[in-house]
């Protein structure tokens, strides 16, 4: 077999090159994930510091029930609940953009998982320092803003950046609702030009450096918020 | 309820439609568990080898496995597989290659760690003892890497078994085809996707207590 890179020099047969609907579509993976991380980053952080709360049960019950929820449906099959059950069951849904719902479902489901981490982020603190607050007269509040959470995510950076990596390639599931992302790309120019292997192969690569630019903008951030003396080891159990 | 009608599930549409399709996914799970286990140990024994010809390429295997989305991987498998044998092949076949090759890489980066967990003082005990490295990995450390990392195993074989939706975008007959379809069928696709999610949900939080459990116990034996 021989290569034919060509192919992206060709009309998609509206007007623009393949290699421009390739990168329109780099642009929407890259908006779908960015999107749906600071959904997942908000929600996560929020449904973590409930696990963690002392003396409100339900609180901590509720988190527990967004955690496992979240956590034990495929995302795909969430993606489709997002997509098409929710506007039906809650008609004001229904105009609301795909792409907002595919985010909803994408950051809900990575919040799952940061939740956990920064839960385990949380109990990995010795409890004198959220005593050494209270006794500072901060409120809980106050405790968890100041000193607590500070911590914490500076615990939690090394297996947040993979979570990061996962929700970039995990948002190629958007494919299946018809958004315009990287992996809809690929399936359709595979398609229309029969040169399957030279398309996947933009494709991945580009995946591939999205993911290394993800992991290298978390490098600079843990090395730009790390406390001098202080050996913060990520050793809380890893992404999975 | 909220403009759903469940009543619309019967015996008929799970023999018909759910159950060959549940079949296929658990078939897919512990297919793909079993042969990214071995493979993974492999390639996780080839990068603590500590022979340069052996570490670099399960190196660069895989992390390139685990830089790319499982659905490219599918797509990647589904395109490539025909061309390299020359003839077309199922949507599911295609399905349980694509699973052990993928999982392989994540299995692998477990047993790595379990393997690594295990005390050096081990393995020296076993050369001590006159045992081949054969010998020494068969009945010291992968024994014990395996016991370990069993938590981490299922917990990854919980993942898989969702992972194993994404079968969809080459259209092989799963638990998810399997409610789409009888959704298709009977006009009621919305009722459908919830029914999947709710049994979805139904067996991996039943899998992920067990694993709970299950981690409880090792934990008071060691």
């Amino acid at each position: 077999m021989s290569w034919d890179w060509q192919v992206f020099l060709n009309d998609d047969g509206s007007g623009r090159t393949y290699l421009q609907w390739m990168m329109d579509a780099w642009g929407w993976t890259l908006a779908v994930a960015g999107c749906s991380w600071v959904v997942a980053v908000l929600m996560g952080s929020l449904m973590g510091t409930l696990r963690t709360l002392p003396g409100s049960p339900w609180l901590v019950r509720l988190a527990t029930v967004w955690v496992e929820l979240f956590r034990n449906i495929p995302l795909l099959v969430q993606v489709f609940l997002w997509y098409f059950v929710v506007p039906r069951m809650f008609p004001a849904f229904q105009q609301v953009p795909g792409f907002v719902l595919v985010v909803f479902a994408l950051g809900f489901f990575t919040s799952a998982r940061i939740a956990e981490q920064v839960r385990a982020g949380i109990q990995a603190l010795p409890k004198g320092q959220r005593y050494a607050a209270l006794a500072m007269g901060f409120t809980t509040a106050q405790a968890y803003r100041y000193v607590i959470l500070p911590m914490a995510f500076r615990i939690i950076l090394p297996p947040l950046t993979s979570e990061s990596m996962n929700l970039l390639k995990n948002s190629a599931v958007a494919f299946a609702v018809s958004i315009a992302e990287l992996t809809m790309f690929a399936m359709q120019a595979q398609e229309e030009t029969s040169r399957g292997v030279e398309v996947y192969l933009a494709v991945t690569a580009l995946y591939m450096l999205s993911a290394f630019a993800v992991n290298r903008v978390f490098a600079f951030i843990e090395k730009r918020v790390q406390i001098p003396g202080f050996i913060v080891a990520g050793g809380t159990g890893g992404g999975h | 309820m909220l403009g759903l009608d469940l009543t619309f599930l019967s015996w008929d549409i799970i023999s018909k439609f759910v159950l060959g399709g549940l079949w296929f996914s658990i078939k897919l799970t512990l297919i793909a568990t079993l042969g990214g286990i071995f493979f993974g140990t492999l390639l996780a024994l080839m990068r603590l080898s500590g022979r340069q010809a052996l570490m670099l390429p399960a190196t660069i295997y895989v992390n390139g496995m685990r830089a790319i989305p499982l659905v490219m991987v599918i797509l990647w498998f589904f395109l490539l597989i025909p061309f390299l044998i020359g003839k077309p092949i199922g949507a599911e076949v295609s399905s349980v290659i694509t699973f052990i090759a993928f999982e392989a890489a994540y299995f692998s980066e477990i047993m790595r760690a379990g393997i690594q967990s295990i005390p050096r003082g081990q393995v020296f005990a076993g050369q001590a003892l006159g045992m081949t490295y054969g010998q020494n990995m068969r009945l010291v450390v992968l024994p014990q890497a395996f016991r370990n990392m069993l938590p981490v195993l299922l917990t990854q074989t919980i993942i898989l078994f969702q992972d194993t939706s994404l079968v969809y975008a080459i259209g092989a007959y799963d638990l998810l085809k399997g409610f789409t379809n009888a959704g298709k069928i009977y006009g009621r696709p919305e009722e459908a996707y919830l029914l999947a999610a709710v049994l979805y949900f139904v067996i991996c939080f039943a899998l992920s207590w067990l694993v709970k459990r299950l981690q409880a116990r090792i934990a008071i034996v060691r």
